[in-house]
């Protein structure tokens, strides 16, 4: 009953958050002559559409490392299989011969988008049904494609343990990356270029005839996919296969005499986490508006390594949390860093392009030495223990 | 009755050493049967071999009447095998199966240094021990249609902790509590898992006299109440003595003696091999 209560509380805020992020969207469209930050061009908003992608490939990789103790590096593959699968099935039919212009087209005529057209119409609110129905597919569809693959490679590298595992996986990303590129198969993946011209976060932007917006829904989209993913993650390790899951990181030889398959379970997770990572992958392109295997490097893998041991191995709302404060200092609290300042008629010195990431090596530093166990630890983030905090009745846990 | 257990010619080699070396015994159902030896005896290989950790070199291990392994020694085990019998189980080889599925045949077992999950709570603890038997998969957890099993297995969990005792504790993380309650907790972890046959390894390792002589009575009573043949591995003698129905002693992997308690405890060889041999020049 008590379980019930909170599961019902945390359904609110999740409504509550996402009803707010509309708000903020629009209020400058409601309010006119608002500050700069809260226009549509602000950094907020890039940072929270980007935020809410990262913070969904955070949780995926949390799933895998923090909760089944995998020690896996193979995020960044994953997401890109989710971003080409996504980017391949939703470019438009009408598109294709310009962005496969050195290949000559596609060797994939139509679209999802194109295919659901003919069935609702192109235009109107047939065509809006359209869209958003195949974006939804295809999102569905970018998991799956991540989630085959993490099978397939999951039946040879699952045996292998900790470090091992991490250099198979890191492998599998790399190999991958290299395959997306391979001019041969251009006509699907259009070799080293990008794909662009399929459905972003701004379409689903509400505009008249005309095309002048009238509800921005951009950040909206990626924080309610995000959001109810991460519902699906934090159900799974509530359920009985998660507490499987956290045995297995315990103490895999006590989980094997205890009855838990640990090769099955090792593989659900593992699949599990890629297909978020998949979608994960796909949001990415959305909210980069292009899809190209050369982004998905392994540096992209550690930021989420690191955005995962800021937050705290096996707490998710950690990496939520160190999800937004990371993408916010990257791309826009930082920044100031990157150009020279001054101060009255004083030059700061030091600062000049690059000398964010020298600031930034340092803070991550002096967090993994002093506080190893990240913002959260073990713990999440809850409505009561937050109002305990703010109360000053804070009960001290082990 | 017949035989819960049984042993036949086990025999472990790693390499060149042999760890148990033609092992041959009965565990008959409902009795509490004893394995004891010094250190290094092989008695945890022995366990391990019957748990599948390890796939034993040679011999057949039944339970409930019915072949769980039979293996010879092939290929390059063939060539460096010590052991006798090599060619006695050649043919109808059954491979042994993972730990997983011989806990799911009704084997539990306990560790002897204790391997409890650290980081979460006595009743979960207990209650994820259940989840081999639990009918779902994963989309009915994740999306709580398995809400009547979920309740099923977490009540049958909170009972299993009311007759061990440990209810007080269920909120406390399992690495919390005294010893003596982590080695009952242990015990009542393998409970959860239904088991016919429970293997105890060492379960007085770290006990004063007084736990010790509770464990003796409480080993008793879990027997009878969940109907369990009990087979453990002990180097505590009063608790040997005072429980065990039959005592297989073992020394450097083989066996050296066998018997009731009071037999074993007269036999020479068993004094020798626990308190040494007194060298010629002494007599």
């Amino acid at each position: 009953m008590k379980q019930k209560q909170s599961n019902l509380k945390a359904y609110i805020f999740i409504a509550v958050l996402l009803l707010l992020v509309i708000l903020l969207e629009n209020i400058s469209a409601m309010i006119p002559g608002l500050p700069q930050v809260f226009q549509p061009t602000s950094p907020l908003f890039t940072v929270l559409k980007k935020a809410a992608v990262y913070s969904l490939v955070a949780v995926s990789m949390n799933l895998l490392n923090g909760f089944t103790g995998l020690f896996s590096l193979g995020q960044a593959g994953f997401m890109l299989l989710g971003a080409y699968t996504y980017a391949i099935l939703t470019v438009p039919a009408d598109q294709k011969e310009q962005v496969y212009y050195l290949f000559g087209g596609c060797a994939l005529k139509s679209s999802i988008i194109d295919g659901l057209g003919a069935i609702f119409g192109t235009t109107g609110a047939g065509g809006a049904v359209s869209m958003i129905l195949g974006c939804f597919i295809a999102l569905i569809l970018a998991g799956c494609v991540a989630a085959f693959f993490a099978y397939l490679i999951g039946i040879p590298v699952l045996r292998l343990k900790s470090d091992y595992l991490a250099i198979a996986t890191l492998g599998f990303a790399e190999i991958l990356r290299a395959i997306f590129q391979w001019q041969k198969l251009g006509r699907i993946t259009n070799g080293a270029n990008m794909i662009k011209g399929f459905p972003t976060f701004s379409s689903f932007n509400i505009t008249d005839a005309s095309g002048n917006v009238l509800v921005r829904l951009s950040t909206f989209i990626p924080f309610l996919i995000s959001s109810v993913c991460i519902a699906i993650i934090v159900l799974l390790i509530h359920s009985s296969y998660g507490r499987a899951f956290k045995s297995i990181r315990d103490d895999e030889v006590a989980a094997e005499a205890m009855g838990i398959n640990l090769f099955k379970h090792k593989m659900l997770s593992f699949v599990i986490s890629s297909f978020f990572a998949g979608v994960g992958g796909a949001l990415f392109a959305m909210y980069v508006a292009n899809a190209q295997a050369k982004a998905f490097t392994s540096v992209m893998t550690y930021e989420i390594l690191l955005i995962v041991v800021i937050g705290g191995i096996g707490s998710v709302s950690g990496s939520i949390l160190a999800t937004f404060l990371y993408v916010a200092c990257s791309e826009w609290w930082l920044r100031f860093l990157d150009s020279e300042q001054y101060i009255g008629g004083f030059k700061v010195p030091l600062l000049r392009n690059g000398f964010r990431m020298v600031v930034f090596s340092i803070v991550i530093m002096v967090i993994v030495l002093f506080f190893s166990q990240g913002i959260m630890g073990n713990n999440e983030l809850s409505l009561s223990g937050l109002m305990k905090v703010l109360s000053g009745k804070r009960e001290r846990k082990h | 009755m017949g035989n819960a257990l049984r042993l036949e010619n086990v025999t472990m080699q790693f390499g060149g050493v042999v760890s148990v070396n033609n092992l041959t015994l009965e565990v008959p159902e409902h009795k509490i049967i004893a394995l004891i030896g010094p250190n290094g005896a092989g008695k945890t290989t022995a366990f391990n071999c019957i748990t599948g950790v390890y796939q034993p070199t040679n011999g057949l291990i039944e339970f409930m009447g019915k072949p769980m392994v039979r293996n010879h020694p092939t290929g390059k085990a063939a060539k460096t095998y010590k052991g006798e019998n090599a060619d006695k189980y050649a043919k109808e080889a059954v491979l042994a199966p993972t730990p997983d599925q011989i806990t799911g045949l009704g084997i539990a077992r306990t560790f002897q240094n204790i391997r409890l999950w650290k980081s979460m709570t006595v009743f979960d603890n207990v209650l994820i021990a259940k989840h081999q038997h639990a009918k779902q998969n994963v989309f009915s957890a994740i999306f709580r249609g398995n809400l009547a099993e979920e309740k099923r297995m977490r009540e049958e969990t909170m009972e299993l902790l009311v007759e061990q005792g440990l209810d007080a504790y269920k909120d406390e993380l399992a690495v919390s509590l005294p010893y003596g309650l982590q080695r009952r907790l242990e015990i009542a972890r393998a409970l959860a898992t239904k088991p016919k046959l429970l293997l105890l390894d060492e379960p007085a390792a770290g006990m004063n006299p007084q736990e010790t002589n509770e464990l003796a009575d409480f080993v008793r009573q879990i027997r009878d109440k969940y109907d369990l043949t009990v087979f453990l591995i002990e180097h505590h003698m009063d608790l040997v003595m005072n429980i065990s129905d039959y005592i297989y002693v073992i020394d450097f992997g083989s066996e050296i003696a066998q018997g009731v308690p009071e037999e074993v405890q007269k036999n020479q060889r068993v004094i020798e091999a626990y308190l040494g041999v007194a060298d010629e020049d002494e007599k």
